[in-house]
């Protein structure tokens, strides 16, 4: 069978040579050699689960306890490394997380699973701790902005609450994960200086935080973008220490997350069935879904320890009791290879 | 290069920076992760030119019937967008090609890289639909009309499964030896991962120039843009993609298929691209023939209402 196609040409004369995006300036040639030029991708990429917590947060319908418990199991026995769990702010500004002290003693423990929580301040850190909690997240932001709209502080005065809690988890011996998001634009300022980013990771990485998780909030970022902003930061934090939050809303995230790993990330933050939309642009989505991230993974024969039928069986549990549809398009197709 | 700062001459020569940190190429080839070919520095085309398959591909697997002046209407507010190919095609046997090529601009030809599927979709074997083939290509260079060639499953096969990237070579260089000036491989499925593709690609670049080959991604699986990354990372830069991702996969009910020609060219431009497309033009298209088919956009960018 041949067909005819009807063609528009324009006329062109397209220069295909090429250019390496990585070589910004002559003075940082041989630091991008070092930094930029892609090393074998890591065998091994630890998935942190935000859908219970992140996801949930995002979404409108409120889920029962038992549900988020049932969820979090379903996610432990899929063989996800680190699932975050709930969240210990006010339940005055985040009603879906009210029932934070009963999920965290609801839910069955898998061995070796880490189950992190979010704690904004120290009042929060220290609820968190009696609950059970053995690992806590905070949440800083490369903005002024959004930091001010979101957690009405600025950036530095975020910086210092921290401090606290890193101070109090470390006498404690709690780890705590650090998150920067608006790393690669924000709804409120637009374009994010990667040296802010960088900044701001150091300085949560400084105060105690093992590992450093960049999130690209409104999901605005681009492979092109993603790497100039892991350039900066990996001037001030060990790559071993980042993670990447890549959010989908422009559908950039899994190419987004190609680069990060060709630049020697190893940890990638997602959420199943692609759970929690962006509150900034309604209708779209957010986080890139756990399912997805998993098949392009594997795909790149990249071990992940986690079993993707047993994973989109969570996310399908969770979408019915949601009454929604997946948002992740490898639970979308049917087609079975 | 006597006077020229190092790192002048690294942006100028890669042999420079291998000459001069000769720990690179060695250690580039260290500990390759199941052997996937990398790039030594991510460089990417200047330009990668998008063609856009919306208004045959995408609507030939949409239920809707679109009205003829819809297409028309569709076809030229891409025109306008800028886009530099755009596929629209009536489907004629090749007895009939004498005659369309009168004002044909040019020719597809569609190839399988899987027996089953080409069995299963144009009813003869790979071997006798080269045979077909090359009459036909014959017949259009006659005629200085240019083909294009396609290779279907090429990164896996709904009947088959797993296809193998030798096979996919084959076919391609058998087509291009025909005459194909380009070649576009085409993940039916969409069950590709940038692993196959890579694999996929170093295969066939052995045989076939990269400024023939243009990939072909289906989303079904959130894989596309990824896939595409990988195959620019790789010297491509000839990409298909659909305005706001028409044409669902036949083979997976309620699956997406083609790739958003949106979300491409904000990818594309995210990374300094050139393509002449203006996206918003692009997406006023999208708008359009969705509201024709009554259907939601299957294009990221489009859905989101953010503003950075």
């Amino acid at each position: 069978m041949a067909t005819v196609a009807m063609r528009v040409y324009r006329s062109f004369c397209p220069s295909f040579s090429t250019r390496s995006i990585a070589l910004r300036s002559t003075t940082t040639v041989a630091r991008a050699v070092g930094v930029s030029a892609v090393k074998a991708l890591p065998e091994q990429v630890k998935i942190v689960e935000v859908g219970p917590r992140d996801g949930l947060q995002n979404e409108k319908t409120i889920v029962p306890t038992e549900v988020k418990i049932r969820l979090i199991d379903m996610l432990s026995e899929a063989g996800l490394p680190v699932i975050e769990a709930t969240s210990f702010v006010s339940p005055k500004w985040v009603p879906q997380m009210a029932d934070q002290v009963e999920v965290m003693q609801g839910i069955h423990r898998r061995p070796g699973v880490i189950y992190p929580v979010l704690t904004p301040n120290l009042k929060g850190f220290q609820a968190a701790v009696k609950a059970g909690a053995g690992e806590v997240a905070i949440f800083g932001a490369a903005s002024e902005l959004f930091s001010k709209k979101n957690i009405n502080c600025s950036v530095e005065e975020s910086l210092q609450r921290f401090e606290e809690v890193t101070k109090a988890a470390k006498e404690a011996g709690v780890p705590v994960r650090g998150y920067v998001s608006c790393v690669l634009g924000c709804p409120y300022e637009g374009k994010v200086l990667p040296e802010k980013v960088a900044e701001v990771a150091k300085r949560l990485y400084a105060m105690g935080c093992y590992e450093i998780s960049l999130g690209d909030t409104i999901g605005v970022g681009t492979a092109g973008s993603m790497g100039e902003m892991l350039a900066a930061v990996m001037r001030e934090v060990p790559v071993d220490a980042l993670a990447v939050h890549c959010h989908d809303t422009y559908g950039q995230a899994l190419a987004n997350i190609l680069v990060a790993l060709q630049m020697g990330v190893s940890v990638v933050d997602s959420s199943v069935a692609g759970l929690g939309g962006c509150p900034y642009a309604q209708g779209a989505s957010g986080n890139v879904a756990t399912e997805d991230v998993v098949y392009m993974l594997h795909g790149l024969g990249i071990h992940t320890g986690v079993d993707l039928a047993k994973l989109m069986d969570a996310g399908a549990y969770i979408c019915r009791a949601l009454n929604r549809r997946t948002s992740s398009k490898v639970a979308q197709a049917s087609c079975k290879l | 290069m006597g006077n020229v700062p190092d790192a002048v001459k690294h942006c100028l020569s890669y042999e420079q920076v291998i000459r001069d940190y000769p720990w690179l190429a060695q250690w580039l080839q260290e500990g390759q992760v199941s052997s996937l070919p990398v790039a030594a520095i991510n460089t990417y085309p200047e330009f990668v030119k998008v063609v856009e398959v919306g208004p045959r591909d995408g609507l030939q697997n949409e239920k809707e019937i679109v009205p003829t002046g819809v297409k028309i209407q569709l076809i030229d507010m891409l025109s306008e967008a800028g886009l530099p190919v755009i596929e629209a095609t009536s489907f004629v046997s090749s007895k009939w090609v004498p005659q369309v090529a009168a004002g044909a601009a040019e020719v597809a030809v569609f190839a399988s890289a899987s027996e089953t599927f080409s069995r299963k979709n144009i009813n003869c074997s790979i071997a006798e639909s080269m045979q077909r083939f090359e009459e036909l290509i014959q017949s259009a260079r006659e005629a200085h009309i240019p083909v294009r060639g396609y290779v279907s499953c090429a990164l896996g096969c709904p009947y088959e499964g797993q296809i193998l990237p030798a096979k996919v070579t084959e076919v391609a260089k058998k087509l291009y030896g025909l005459g194909c000036h380009e070649i576009s491989l085409g993940d039916t499925i969409g069950v590709g991962t940038p692993g196959s593709m890579a694999k996929l690609l170093e295969s066939v670049l052995k045989e076939v120039p990269n400024h023939v080959i243009a990939v072909h991604c289906h989303d079904t699986y959130g894989q596309a843009l990824a896939n595409v990354l990988m195959a620019l990372q790789m010297g491509i830069s000839v990409v298909d993609s659909s305005v706001a991702g028409l044409g669902g996969c036949p083979y997976a009910k309620g699956a997406s298929g083609n790739v958003a020609t949106e979300d491409l060219l904000y990818m594309l431009h995210g990374l300094g691209i050139n393509t002449g497309v203006d996206l918003s033009k692009v997406m006023s298209a999208g708008d359009f023939i969705c509201k024709a088919l009554n259907r939601k956009t299957n294009s990221k960018v489009a859905q989101a209402n953010c503003q950075p």
